[in-house]
């Protein structure tokens, strides 16, 4: 099975966020990045589904400038088998699924996982934009994966609940928790990521179709009403009266 | 010119986003001035469906076969995206739920339209420029977003946009779209839905708790707290990654994104990561025994003490407040 992992360079979880260039660019001063942690969930799956690489192989993908290469090589140390980057800011969901349909296009893969959304910019779009352009199949939030003979099983979360979708391959999903636990590069694969293949791909011609270019933080919330415990009813006369919530 | 919009149900009964999504898409209608059209999919009857004139949507379009009573994304992205030029909208709106984040990017590839996902006011227009708010980094930012494309899609949070009754009734059409035996890539062989569970990206109230309860075991009090407020049950990650709760529930930045009126954290210190996930709340209740723990720095009443004494009181405190 080839398996295509599409994943996205993001500020790590804890990170602060701020803004520059009057508040038009995220601040990146002082980042640290790492694989979009719902990417990491798919390239998790992806290892497991090829049995790290005896039955199959795992590309990973992702749009961006050279600055993404320590991402990518910490995807092909998890266990990744090769790596593709298409040398390009990635300006908005249509334009990266625009570069990873072309790919995919080209070189065919039974399998397109990415993660159910980046955590930067949280759009959720690229799975089902890339399944849209190549007119496959697409579950966009999927919490299971199995695949056997060609034929997919996939829970997918529905509000209050589950459903389980089937479809063949080739398809494309996005992975939330649940369909894997991340892995943990280990010395071996560290070593190994060095000499794995990465290929840098000029990217095709695509007009972005949305901007994002102004941003602010939300308002800071107001201080902190501080209620005894012996005191409970209080609490629910606040809620009741001053906010309004019960 | 029209603004179309996706309503959503379970089971044959309308979604609480949907008549959110009605409004809002009435209110850009109204933006602009034209029309709201709604467009339904599956077995609803049309008492239902009139409901949504009570949102300002004049006309409903309803779309109901055997083969499209449970969710096929392709189909109904196409059903979606013809209705879409039938009607010559201009706008698409869908809510920001799992299903919508499935629909949306492809009937925005359809349509060629650029796509603001998880939108949070109406957009800003003047002449061509069209811009919408939205949430970036996880709720850590608001970012404003600009569409260049004729045609725009997009999808609104749960619980961002307050659904507004405006009296009038909606007039029920049938609506056929050609839909391709292609369309029919994914088969929906089982659906599971906890019943008596309040469905957390919709809830009004939400109660959650973290590793401070000390283990599985200890979570009857927090069920019976939201059984008391009709509330969903949520919890932080750790919680989630220990398995003391399903991951469904593990509300934060690489979990779900909840906007209640209330949300009440017990036990939770509120790490950046979970902060991320519940900013958005109306109210926020804190609920720990260290008056250190960051949650409180963005808590509206917080109350500083052991959990296992104060839930049961605060249990008990509801009981009679609901009983008067």
């Amino acid at each position: 099975m080839k398996i295509l992992v599409c994943i996205s360079n993001v500020p790590d979880t804890t990170s602060k966020i701020t803004f520059t260039n009057n508040d038009s660019e995220f601040n990146t001063t002082g980042i640290q990045y790492i694989i979009n942690p719902y990417d990491e969930i798919a390239l998790a799956k992806a290892i497991e589904l090829t049995n790290s690489g005896a039955n199959g192989s795992v590309t990973v993908i992702t749009v961006g400038e050279a600055s993404t290469e320590p991402t990518i090589r910490k995807a092909l140390a998890i266990g990744a088998d090769n790596a593709v980057r298409v040398n390009a800011n990635p300006a908005d969901a249509w334009y990266v699924a625009n570069q990873i349909a072309d790919y995919v296009k080209k070189n065919s893969f039974d399998l397109i996982l990415t993660g159910r959304e980046s955590i930067d910019y949280n759009g959720s779009q690229v799975a089902a934009m890339v399944a849209e352009l190549l007119g496959l199949p697409s579950v966009s939030i999927a919490k299971g994966l199995s695949v056997e003979a060609e034929q997919a099983s996939i829970e997918r979360e529905i509000e209050g609940g589950k459903e389980v979708v089937s479809a063949s391959l080739p398809l494309v999903v996005g992975t939330a928790e649940g369909v894997a636990e991340p892995k943990i590069p280990n010395m071996r694969g560290i070593m190994a990521a060095r000499t794995k293949p990465l290929e840098v791909l000029e990217p095709i011609e695509v007009k972005p179709l949305t901007k994002f270019n102004k941003y602010s933080t939300p308002p800071a919330r107001g201080n902190v009403k501080l209620i005894d415990e012996n005191n409970i009813n209080e609490l629910v006369n606040l809620l009741h009266s001053e906010a309004k919530v019960i | 010119m029209s603004v179309l919009v996706y309503i959503e149900n379970t089971d044959g009964q309308l979604k609480k986003s949907a008549f959110e999504v009605a409004s809002y898409g009435k209110d850009i209608a109204t933006q602009l001035g034209t029309e709201a059209i709604a467009l339904a999919i599956g077995d609803i009857s049309s008492d239902e469906l009139t409901k949504l004139g009570n949102y300002g949507i004049a006309k409903v379009l309803h779309v109901s076969s055997a083969d499209l009573k449970t969710f096929v994304n392709q189909a109904y992205a196409s059903i979606i995206a013809s209705a879409a030029k039938q009607h010559n909208a201009s706008i698409v709106v869908l809510s920001n739920t799992f299903s919508g984040k499935g629909l949306a990017p492809r009937i925005a590839t359809k349509l060629e339209a650029g796509l603001v996902a998880g939108a949070t006011s109406l957009p800003t227009v003047s002449g061509d420029s069209f811009e919408v708010t939205k949430t970036a980094f996880s709720n850590k930012a608001i970012a404003s977003v600009t569409v260049d494309s004729s045609i725009k899609v997009i999808t609104i949070n749960p619980n961002s946009y307050a659904a507004t009754e405006t009296g009038g009734s909606a007039q029920v059409e049938a609506f056929n779209a050609p839909v391709e035996s292609s369309d029919f890539g994914t088969i929906v062989k089982d659906i599971v839905r906890a019943t008596d569970k309040i469905s957390l990206p919709e809830a009004d109230i939400v109660v959650s708790a973290g590793r401070g309860l000390k283990g599985p075991e200890n979570w009857a009090m927090v069920e019976e707290l939201a059984n008391v407020l009709g509330a969903a049950t949520a919890c932080s990650k750790p919680v989630s990654d220990a398995g003391w709760r399903p991951h469904s529930e593990h509300v934060g930045q690489t979990g779900i994104v909840v906007s209640p009126n209330l949300y009440i954290a017990i036990g939770i210190s509120g790490a950046i990561q979970h902060l991320a996930g519940v900013s958005s709340s109306k109210t926020i209740v804190v609920i720990n025994k260290d008056l250190e723990a960051p949650f409180f720095k963005v808590a509206d009443y917080g109350i500083v003490g052991d959990a296992f004494v104060i839930v049961p009181k605060l249990i008990e405190a509801l009981k009679a407040y609901k009983g008067n």
